[in-house]
């Protein structure tokens, strides 16, 4: 077994480039959207908008501005599955369809899935949809066809600037510490590191570096297994069946009284 | 902002709010016609029979709406059997897993309990079925299509919360006020079906008609427990949404019947409504909801 794999992304030297967003769609073949007319978004630089069927690899670009627009930053982060190492996806898909990889990543199979979308609904990350071509559910592989050639993601490779590494995530978790700690040395206390640590869904195999609060990047703050809800949600819709049934019988009760008076 | 804000719509539009409504009239019929069947009087026995049609004509429907909703619908049986092994698929922590076997089984009980029903009636070439409506065997076969109508009746609720969806996930109360509401939309379903094809004996409707008034009651606490439990994220039902709920599914689904006067007819037709509605109400208005992060923030 190789060891878990996965990406470690520096949005804090993303320049907002979207070779990675080309690179994965080359590779993987993903057909362009609106059939290759082109449709920009109308309030951002960005026109990519979301992650999608088609759209595996999103740069996001958080434009954040004062209100009279004379000082402002931009953030960019190349967003993608998080490859979590409790994968709410994989607990819910009814075909087992998706899978875990010998690199420890999730990937959805595309002969098998048969396009329900409860792993759309399930993940908390909203990274999922799917793809009208196939007419299944779709997401970044982390290149597994690539992994199992001895390659590197095809995102990863096209990044020139490295906000987009990949490796063993051992390694990658260090090296993301020390940047962070590099950044707090330079005057970004804001710099920290998301999904890094066991706390967020076991950990997420493609982790983030990030300069602010996580949802000013669209990220949960607390991401949650679809499953947390199930005992109780069953457990009281047990307690209406019963109830139901207790229904049924007492309404029976009621009429024998009704027809004796 | 509730984490499930960051999530995507899974798209399940109309064929599922229609597979909802269906499969919980479906399951709540076979439930009351069980009920009929060993509570009730020898002249309550035509409608109980209806009821176990209508579930089969429900199961049927269902697995057609479910087939059709798929992006691969000729894949359906993927979720039956593992597709590369030919094993059984079943994962007993996912609802839609448990949801696809206990709607088979629950069609399969049923059409056991529908045929003992038609051989009864003479409708069937076979009058030998007609065991499968007698006796113990009979009572187990209506017991365990009961059992899993009930299933049926909740599960798409559970389903719903267990996901990460906003409404959806954000509350535990979906299960139990779909399982309601599908007692008392079956027992409206049953009652019109009964008065229409001249099978409703008045004891018989009397029945169904006091049964559905509790179940608009347990409804209705359901439906304010859900709403209080989604807390801050209840605040997105405010807009048509909310209008519609409380408007459409209360007043006139609930509230509205449980004050008509008799004949049962209108009130049922309005709590048919009221179900449908209920159900639409709690797909669309989560649909839209989806916090990307990208774009121009003023600070």
């Amino acid at each position: 077994m190789p060891e878990p794999m996965g990406f470690y992304t520096d949005t804090t030297v993303c320049i907002g480039c979207k070779a990675c967003e080309v690179a994965c769609k080359e590779w993987n073949q993903l057909p362009a959207a609106n059939g290759g007319r082109r449709e920009l978004s109308g309030d951002s630089y960005d026109n990519t908008r979301r992650l999608d069927g088609i759209h595996w690899r999103h740069v996001k670009f958080i434009e954040q501005f004062g209100e009279d627009r004379s000082g402002g930053r931009w953030l960019m982060m190349s967003d993608v599955c998080k490859h979590c190492v409790r994968a709410a996806c994989l607990e819910v898909c009814p075909t087992g369809a998706i899978i875990r990889t010998e690199f420890d990543t999730v990937v959805i199979q595309a002969d098998v899935c048969n396009g329900c979308r409860m792993c759309i609904a399930a993940c908390p990350f909203g990274v999922i949809d799917i793809n009208q071509a196939s007419g299944t559910a779709q997401k970044c592989t982390l290149c597994y066809d690539r992994l199992q050639a001895g390659m590197v993601p095809a995102c990863a490779q096209a990044c020139p600037t490295q906000s987009i590494q990949f490796g063993p995530i051992r390694e990658l978790k260090q090296r993301a510490q020390r940047r962070v700690k590099q950044l707090h040395v330079l005057g970004e206390p804001r710099a920290r590191l998301y999904g890094a640590d066991e706390s967020m869904l076991g950990g997420l195999n493609s982790f983030y570096l990030i300069a602010d609060e996580p949802e000013v990047y669209g990220l949960p703050r607390d991401p949650k297994l679809p499953t947390r809800n199930l005992f109780t949600s069953a457990t009281l819709s047990t307690v209406g069946a019963a109830l139901v049934a207790l229904l049924g019988v007492v309404s029976f009760r009621k009429r024998r009284m009704d027809q004796r008076v | 902002m509730s984490d499930t804000f960051f999530t995507a719509s899974p798209h399940w539009t109309w064929w599922i709010i229609l597979y909802f409504f269906v499969g919980g009239i479906a399951g709540g019929a076979v439930m009351l016609a069980t009920l009929l069947r060993l509570l009730g009087k020898p002249e309550d026995q035509p409608i109980a029979r209806l009821g176990y049609y209508l579930g089969l004509g429900g199961a049927v429907l269902s697995g057609l709406l479910l087939t059709i909703d798929l992006g691969r619908p000729l894949r359906f049986w993927h979720m039956l059997l593992q597709s590369h092994t030919g094993l059984p698929m079943f994962k007993a922590w996912a609802p839609m897993s448990v949801g696809v076997w206990g709607l088979m089984l629950f069609g399969g009980f049923t059409l056991l309990a529908a045929a003992g029903a038609a051989a009864e009636e003479g409708w069937l070439p076979w009058p030998r079925l007609r065991v499968l409506g007698e006796g113990a065997l009979g009572r187990g076969i209506d017991l365990l299509a009961s059992l899993f109508g009930l299933f049926l009746a909740g599960y798409t609720g559970v389903l719903l919360a267990v996901s990460n969806r906003p409404i959806w996930a954000d509350s535990n109360w979906l299960g139990i006020l779909f399982l309601f509401s599908a007692a008392s939309t079956a027992a409206a379903a049953l009652l019109l079906l009964a008065t229409r094809t001249g099978h409703g004996a008045a004891a018989g409707t009397a029945w169904l008609a006091q049964f559905d008034r509790g179940a608009l009651v347990l409804e209705l606490l359901a439906l304010i427990a859900f709403v209080i439990s989604l807390g801050q994220v209840a605040r997105v039902l405010i807009g048509a949404w909310g209008a519609l709920l409380l408007l459409g599914v209360v007043g006139l689904g609930i509230l509205t019947p449980l004050v008509l006067p008799e004949p049962h007819g209108r009130a049922a037709r309005l709590v048919l409504i009221g179900g449908f509605l209920l159900r639409a109400v709690v797909l669309l208005a989560s649909a839209p909801i989806h916090t990307e992060g990208s774009g121009v923030t003023l600070q």
